[in-house]
């Protein structure tokens, strides 16, 4: 219990209605590939920590590098929050957790040499190299190791140590001024054989990227479409997870009006779930950073709102139950409501059911972005493929959806039975990005949805 | 300490570099109205940079009783390093830009809950129905370059930003609308007000709902200062950065000083604008800043480098290194200056029967930028109608290429404005964008 002793001296006679402490430790290797080869090698640690205090529901905060003097720090963030504070605290009844997390660890990064993953990437971008037509190669490895020490004034100490592998792997391909790109990107919780047997994978991401410069873009217009698991996974994060964040709803009456319990979004095939007690996920913990117990939260339930993510805050707020939705990338930035692993839950459709009656559409795989503001939410899709007359036919210019959150869901008409998890990504907001989170779905169908093409 | 670092690793490898960094910030902000929550943050942290036999090695940390391992760290690193293109730099003169405002740093918590509070209330004066949110804060920083080749400087900077922004919600249309500026200098009513007058145009312009219609190319869209940021510079600047020269991705590789859009266009990357965020009298790896023209007159310059790119390119680094303390150094802008033009804003939009004005969008940067294409949802924009802005255009999306776009030009505005702090354009009305709108 490294930090239990300062922690808890630090905290004594706080003076506001909460506080708490956090303190974290990390150490991160990174290899990056641009061009035709090794770019970058790093290998960087950090150490740092904050002081969060509410006091009449006003909050403070302060963060800092160094541990020293952690009580001028705690009477900073308390001053702050005392200056603020006008009205009640409201943050529910905590409870005290007393705990050791190690972390979640299949195969340690942490026990291969750098020098083995320098051979391992050299070879996966000698590889996107061997494949004529390829101008560039842009590949990222990561590994981080973060530990987390927390405190509180309810009396929790709790440590937990997260360990995660990420990569990105993309090629491009070149003919005169068009430049065309085609990748992919994984993460794990601990695994990193995660990154080991890619080589089909880069090969094909490489022969993607040289047959984009014939495909055609797409006209713009809305379309049927069909998504891949994967992509999938980034809709349901961005069209639907970003509204069920209780901070965007807490203090906010028309929205509260809009997401209303029981509210119908669509039929009743639609189911989704976020939590980070699923284990094994990039999203999963034990304790989230305000130490509330990780759960399995459902969203919607037969197509009607049952559930919001929430933290301490916005739980007490609402009149509801705290879900361990709290988090922080990082120890300069106070927690809020984040995703952890989010989950359209499977049908019983196969694709190929899906597929049927589709004259002219669009199926799309594969992620590069999305972003959502309210209700309005975009995603780009790494690849796309025209249908016709329910099949899948030639390649076209990876597309961007778009849409309107309330008649998307409602034309929402196909899931697919084949669940599976996007891992690659990281979650953006309030400047604290990238959040390791994951999602995840089987295939599903939208109708009149509305595109961009090239 | 520092001055021991760069001993310990000079004596130990073929070249060294260390850059360390302290600053501390003080955000306040504003949400749903209300004051809710102050903040503090100080940072400090280094980073050693080595070559040995020709080969890059680096590490950094923020924690101080790590830093000796640096040295060890970088020399397990360095033998499976990146190959070094170039040397560190020896002293040179340094230009002479204003970044550091002492009365910024005496700007009290008080000062900044009043104005926070003052933007909310003058917000909610108007519109009543409003949830404002506002952001402010200052912050004062010092970054130190030593190298073994004898450099050995800082800079002081200080800095002060104010976003404000609303939301409404009329059943289940909901408008967000923001505006901010950042600046080294303590700024006031001024800027303040221009803030507001920004989110007043679009609340009013935002009144009513209007419809985009799906077009190829021949409606004349007008970006704003804002619109412009959001939409042109990203993929347009890719093509600049040394990176994407040095590995053949930039679309711009063997067209420097040819003409590759509209002649009323200039761009400017300028470290030297007094004031401005982003401003520098030397990078960040220590080469002098300079004011470059990225594109004069419609003609392409030169690309951003930085030592190692300029080294692979066998030219000089232009000062465009810019370092977080997790990464090496990298080229990239400072301060982008886009030189206005002839016409008036009102006038440019009172010009059109039918177009559009864009000012945000949703997605932009999620596609492939790297040849110059643009798309995204149009998240804050509007519809021109016989000269007049009738409403806000929903479930709109835009996509197009800079360059193509950039020499349909056919007009700039006059008065350039700063978006938020490091970028300063006109508004430039255009052809070429293809627009994709729902039906009824």
């Amino acid at each position: 219990m490294k930090y239990r002793d300062l922690i808890d001296s630090a905290l004594k006679n706080h003076g506001a209605d909460y506080c708490e402490i956090r303190i974290e430790e990390t150490d991160n290797s990174r290899l990056t590939y641009r061009g035709k080869s090794l770019d970058t090698i790093a290998q960087t640690s950090g150490l740092g920590g904050n002081v969060r205090a509410v006091t009449k529901g006003g909050w403070g905060f302060a963060s800092f590098n160094s541990l020293e003097d952690l009580e001028s720090k705690v009477s900073d963030a308390v001053d702050q929050s005392k200056a603020v504070g006008t009205r009640k605290t409201e943050i529910g009844d905590g409870q005290a957790h007393v705990d050791v997390v190690p972390a979640h660890i299949v195969n340690d990064p942490k026990v291969v040499s750098l020098e083995e993953k320098k051979r391992l990437f050299d070879h996966y971008n000698d590889l996107v190299w061997s494949v004529d037509g390829i101008n560039s190669a842009d590949i990222i490895y990561g590994d981080t190791s973060r530990k987390t020490f927390f405190g509180n004034s309810d009396g929790s100490y709790i440590e937990q140590e997260q360990v995660h592998v990420i990569s990105r792997i993309s090629a491009q391909a070149r003919r005169g001024s068009d430049v065309q790109q085609a990748g992919f990107s994984i993460g794990s919780q601990g695994d990193y054989h995660l990154v080991k047997d890619l080589d089909e994978q880069v090969i094909d991401a490489a022969k993607r990227a040289v047959g984009l410069l014939d495909a055609k873009p797409l006209q713009g217009g809305e379309r049927t479409v069909i998504l891949d698991p994967v992509l999938a996974g980034v809709f349901v994060h961005e069209a639907f997870g970003h509204l069920s964040e209780g901070d965007n709803v807490y203090e906010n009456d028309k929205l509260k009006e809009i997401m209303y319990m029981g509210r119908k979004f669509g039929g009743k095939h639609l189911n989704f779930t976020d939590g980070a007690s699923i284990p094994g996920l990039r999203g999963s913990f034990k304790y989230d950073d305000e130490g509330t117990p990780a759960t399995r939260t459902p969203l919607v339930r037969e197509g009607e709102l049952v559930g919001r993510l929430h933290s301490r805050e916005t739980a007490a707020k609402l009149g509801e139950q705290p879900t361990g939705n709290a988090r922080a990338i990082g120890y300069n930035f106070p927690p809020i409501v984040r995703m952890t692993n989010t989950i359209i839950e499977p049908g019983d459709a196969t694709l190929d059911d899906l597929l049927e009656g589709v004259e002219d559409g669009v199926y799309v795989r594969n992620w590069y972005g999305g972003m959502t503001q309210h209700e309005m939410f975009t995603f780009s899709s790494g690849e796309a493929y025209m249908i016709r007359n329910g099949e899948i036919q030639e390649a076209v210019r990876p597309v961007m959806l778009t849409g309107n959150l309330f008649e998307t869901l409602q034309n929402l008409d196909g899931i697919g039975n084949d669940l599976d998890m996007n891992q690659g990504g990281g979650c953006g907001k309030g400047g604290q990005s990238p959040l390791p989170v994951s999602n995840g779905s089987p295939h599903i169908r939208i109708q009149n949805c509305l595109i961009s093409g090239a | 300490m520092s001055e021991s670092l760069i001993q310990a690793a000079s004596s130990r490898f073929d070249q060294a570099e260390v850059y360390r960094i302290e600053s501390e910030s003080h955000p306040v902000s504003f949400e749903s109205n209300k004051l809710k929550e102050i903040m503090r943050r100080d940072t400090s942290g280094v980073a050693l940079r080595v070559i040995d036999d020709g080969r890059i090695g680096f590490s950094s940390t923020t924690d101080a009783s790590r830093e000796e391992e640096l040295v060890d760290r970088v020399g397990s690193l360095a033998p499976f390093g990146s190959e070094a293109a170039f040397s560190f730099p020896a002293p040179a003169e340094y230009p002479t830009v204003d970044i550091y405002d002492p009365a910024v740093t005496r700007i009290s918590q008080q000062e900044m809950i009043d104005v926070g509070q003052s933007l909310v209330e003058k917000l909610l004066d108007e519109w009543p129905d409003l949830l404002c949110d506002a952001r402010l804060g200052w912050s004062s920083g010092r970054g130190r370059i030593l190298n073994s080749a004898g450099i050995d400087v800082e800079y002081d900077q200080t800095g002060y930003y104010c976003y404000v922004g609303a939301q409404l919600i009329r059943g289940t249309d909901m408008l967000n609308v923001w505006s901010g500026y950042g600046s080294s200098h303590h700024f006031g009513d001024d800027e303040l007000d221009r803030l507001l007058q920004n989110v007043r145009r679009s609340l009013r312009w935002s009144d009513n709902l209007a419809k985009a219609s799906a077009n190829s190319g021949d409606l004349p869209v007008i970006f704003t200062p804002r619109g412009v940021g959001a939409t042109l510079i990203a993929p347009l600047l890719s093509g600049f950065s040394g990176k994407n020269v040095a590995n053949g991705s930039s679309p711009l590789i063997d067209r420097w000083g040819e003409k590759v859009m509209d002649e009323r266009i200039s761009v400017y990357d300028d470290p030297l604008i007094d004031g401005a965020s982003g401003s520098r009298p030397f990078d960040d790896e220590g080469v002098a800043s300079q004011r470059m023209a990225l594109i004069d007159n419609g003609i392409a310059g030169g690309p951003l480098l930085d030592l190692q790119t300029a080294g692979q390119l066998g030219k000089k680094s232009t000062g465009a290194a810019g370092r977080g303390l997790a990464s090496t150094p990298s080229p990239g802008t400072s301060v982008i200056d886009i030189a206005g033009g002839d016409s008036d804003f009102e006038t440019m939009i009172s010009g059109i029967k039918e177009g559009l004005i864009v000012e945000e969008l949703l997605g932009a940067g999620q596609g492939n930028e790297l040849g110059g294409d643009f798309r995204a949802n149009v998240s804050l924009g509007y519809k021109i109608e016989n000269g007049e802005v009738v409403g806000r255009v929903k479930d709109t999306m835009i996509s197009g290429n800079v360059y193509e776009v950039l020499d349909k030009v056919e007009s700039l505005s006059s008065s350039p404005e700063w978006v938020f702090g490091s970028l300063r354009t006109p508004a430039i009305q255009c052809l070429g964008v293809e627009v994709a709108a729902k039906s009824e």
